[in-house]
């Protein structure tokens, strides 16, 4: 049984269908990602799970019962556009946030210090929040999202703000969540940290889910047989043995080996190509190339343009 | 409802532990206190200071006829000297200088007061005073009437002094003072005018804030919307509550403190009284009141004959339905628009009925049972200020009644009306919003 299922849910607005009969499924424990332009729905559908804005129809079952107001308590939210009181003390309003969500001021306070230590950001607790940095502020955020344990979490561009050792920092506590039980939902632009962290993914275009499944499967489907050749040798002769019967796409040098990336036609395979090639040079590797995320996701989506 | 409670004591502490707050909480009743004490204050001070004043009169028909008083010294000079007046005024000890030169009955200007700085109103007021007296009894004594003295004591000795009394139910007597109501009307009235102003925009700017900062998608993913708008709409009106029992409070701390310190020994020429001279625009009662001095115990009697229990009462009751009824209003505008200089087009039209409740309250002491104020004191909108003035001028039960079931009823549309633009106006931005824009937010259906 899915964890949480999104059935049929459509939502329009006054001059436009923001969600068109969308479902999703979202396996337990695991990171879902949801794709899309900016303006595809996902925003909507992320409120409509939340419960701040309610589906025109369809409805959301979580671990297969009717999602209710109760079950906010369960959910974790961080949202695209996050912001914090400025006036307020860091500490304070970190303590208020999470009693909002329903913990208590005793376990809150314990579980906040824990944090703020992990994070070590404790000398921030009695500042206001105007005087953090971005970075800092997407801390106390985080650790907000977080704090009452919530069995499903929504993540929206959790990394933008972050610098690279602040986004990794993240990362790690994102999989660490994974670890301990929590699903997590994921909604971002960054295709590298979709293939690096999600498990399934659903591409929402135009209000449509036009493309879901497991990330490493997506992929396969989509790939366009192409293969990558590593050698040493006379790469011009090579290229030419190669290029009268596949197409060459990209030729240089790599890693101190010659490389080739390398189209074959429908049918043909990698034993072919290494085949033809083996006697010219020396191979030291060749594998089959699948489409980055954010091939796919241009590539779905502009498919998706030309049908319409 | 627990979290109504969290997000209530959020609202209110934040704004309670403001440095603004505690200063205007501080200062007000100080300046309210310095607007009834330091006048009077200054005026005794200003008195201490003698003041001579020498008189050259050409005709030596007015010799002594101004009388000195215990701060106003005058004295009489030979005519000559007018001119060792004029050339060396600075140096003599004189505060001004009086020239008569003809016959005031026949050429009354040719009186001419000389000083080199600007004269006060009371030296001018008792020499004119004091001159016109006697003119006035020169006159009548030249028509050579017979017992004329008599005559004039027996007219100066006609006053009235109206006491109007209020019966009770019983018909028990209580005196009461129309002035006194006049003012409890104006300042309940402009009381409430100002809160619902200052509290009012206190809650829109609390909206924004939350909408600018977004940090109120992360909020309403935990209560619902309608929950943090009535927290923070309940919040501040506490806080508005706090201000209001505090400046009371401190105001008559001060009042009492400074009356003690600085009139010890002499009764406080009132400042109320002086208002009173105002608004009755009657010189006369004025320095009968002015004569009078302040009486606590009378005030304390005219405070009591207006029922001050059930007025403080309905004042709270007034003051918390009109903040109600606008705050929630504020609270949808500051939802629909995404920076402050958006806020004109949409406030302007909330503020209209408040600034015509303010007019109509203003006609109100005046006729406090006329229709217009009648109906005025019966719509939601306008009731808290209008009926506020009226209050001090008894009102029926009956109508009392009738305009509060209006007034909840009124603030309970209003609520709902302004939950429903908020709820979508918190989380929309960068769109350029248009009556037009907030009616479709209203429509939006409830799931």
């Amino acid at each position: 049984m899915p964890f949480l299922e999104a059935n049929n849910i459509v939502k329009k607005y006054a001059n436009h269908l923001a969600l068109d009969d969308v479902s999703v499924s979202i396996p337990e424990n695991s990171i879902f990602g949801l794709l899309g332009p900016n303006g595809a729905g996902k925003t909507t559908l992320i409120r409509i799970i939340n419960q701040i804005t309610g589906p025109d129809s369809g409805n959301i079952l979580l671990q297969g019962k009717r999602l209710s107001r109760e079950d906010i308590s369960r959910i974790g939210y961080l949202p695209e556009e996050r912001g914090l009181y400025k006036k307020m003390k860091v500490g304070e309003q970190a303590l208020y946030l999470a009693r909002l969500k329903g913990v208590s001021r005793h376990e809150a306070l314990k579980k906040l210090k824990y944090w703020f230590e992990k994070f070590e950001i404790q000398p921030w607790w009695d500042k206001k929040v105007e005087e953090l940095s971005k970075g800092m502020q997407q801390k106390v955020q985080f650790i907000v999202t977080i704090l009452h344990n919530p069995s499903l979490l929504i993540f929206d561009e959790p990394f933008s703000g972050f610098d690279p050792i602040n986004a990794n920092l993240l990362k790690d506590e994102i999989l660490h969540l994974k670890k301990e039980g929590a699903t997590i939902i994921f909604s971002t632009h960054n295709m590298g940290s979709v293939e690096e962290l999600c498990d399934h993914i659903t591409l929402i275009n135009n209000g449509k889910a036009i493309l879901s499944g497991v990330v490493s499967d997506i992929r396969y489907q989509n790939r366009e047989n192409l293969a990558r050749l590593e050698y040493t040798g006379d790469s011009d002769q090579v290229k030419q043995i190669v290029g009268n019967y596949y197409q060459v796409e990209a030729s240089q040098p790599a890693n101190g080996y010659e490389s080739l990336l390398v189209k074959m036609p429908e049918g043909t395979d990698i034993n072919q190509l290494l085949r033809m090639v083996m006697d010219h040079c020396h191979i030291h590797s060749c594998q089959e190339v699948l489409p980055g995320m954010s091939d796919v996701f241009i590539k779905v989506v502009n498919q998706n343009k030309v049908t319409l | 409802m627990s979290k109504i409670s969290l997000i209530l004591q959020r609202e209110y502490l934040s704004r309670v532990r403001k440095k603004s707050f505690i200063i205007m909480t501080l200062l007000g009743p100080v300046l309210f206190a310095a607007m009834m004490v330091v006048p009077t204050w200054l005026s005794s001070m200003e008195d201490s200071i003698e003041k001579n004043i020498a008189i050259v009169d050409h005709t030596g028909l007015y010799v002594d006829q101004i009388k000195n008083t215990d701060l106003i010294k005058f004295e009489y000079v030979a005519p000559e000297s007018e001119e060792n007046l004029r050339t060396n005024f600075s140096s003599t000890s004189y505060y001004a200088y009086l020239v008569i030169s003809e016959n005031l009955l026949e050429n009354p200007d040719a009186i001419r007061l000389y000083s080199d700085g600007q004269i006060t109103m009371d030296v001018r007021q008792h020499i004119t005073g004091g001159l016109r007296e006697h003119l006035r009894a020169q006159k009548l004594n030249s028509f050579e009437l017979e017992g004329l003295d008599e005559i004039i004591g027996a007219i100066n000795q006609v006053g009235i002094n109206l006491t109007t009394i209020k019966l009770g139910e019983d018909g028990s007597e209580k005196e009461s003072s129309t002035e006194m109501a006049m003012i409890v009307s104006l300042v309940f009235a402009f009381l409430t005018y100002m809160f619902v102003f200052i509290y009012g925009t206190q809650v829109l700017r609390g909206v924004m804030e939350e909408k600018t900062s977004r940090i109120v998608e992360v909020i309403i993913s935990s209560v619902k919307p309608f929950q943090l708008m009535l927290g923070k709409i309940i919040g501040i009106a506490m806080v508005a509550l706090t201000q209001v029992f505090l400046w009371i409070l401190l105001t008559v701390l001060i009042v009492t403190g400074a009356k003690a310190i600085f009139f010890s020994d002499r009764d406080m020429p009132s400042r109320l009284d002086g208002i009173e001279m105002t608004l009755e625009g009657s010189s006369q009662d004025a320095q009968a009141a002015a004569a009078d001095g302040f009486n606590f115990d009378k005030v304390m009697d005219m405070v009591k004959s207006m029922n001050p229990v059930a007025t403080l009462l309905l004042f709270l009751l007034y003051f918390l339905g009109g903040y109600l009824i606008y705050a929630s209003l504020f609270a949808a505008v500051g939802a629909a628009i995404d920076n402050e200089t958006d806020s004109q087009q949409f406030i302007f039209p909330i503020t209209i009925p408040i600034i015509i409740a303010l007019y109509v309250a203003m006609a109100a002491f005046r006729n406090p049972h006329s229709d217009l104020v009648f109906w005025f004191s019966m719509i939601p909108f306008t009731s808290p200020i209008v009926m506020m003035a009226r209050v001090p001028f008894d009102v029926p039960f009956w109508q009392i009644a009738v305009s509060l079931t209006l007034l909840i009823a009124g603030f309970l549309f209003t609520t709902w009306f302004a939950a429903r633009i908020y709820r979508t106006g918190i989380l929309m931005y960068g769109k350029k919003v248009s009556y037009k824009e907030l009616w479709k937010w209203f429509r939006y259906s409830d799931k």
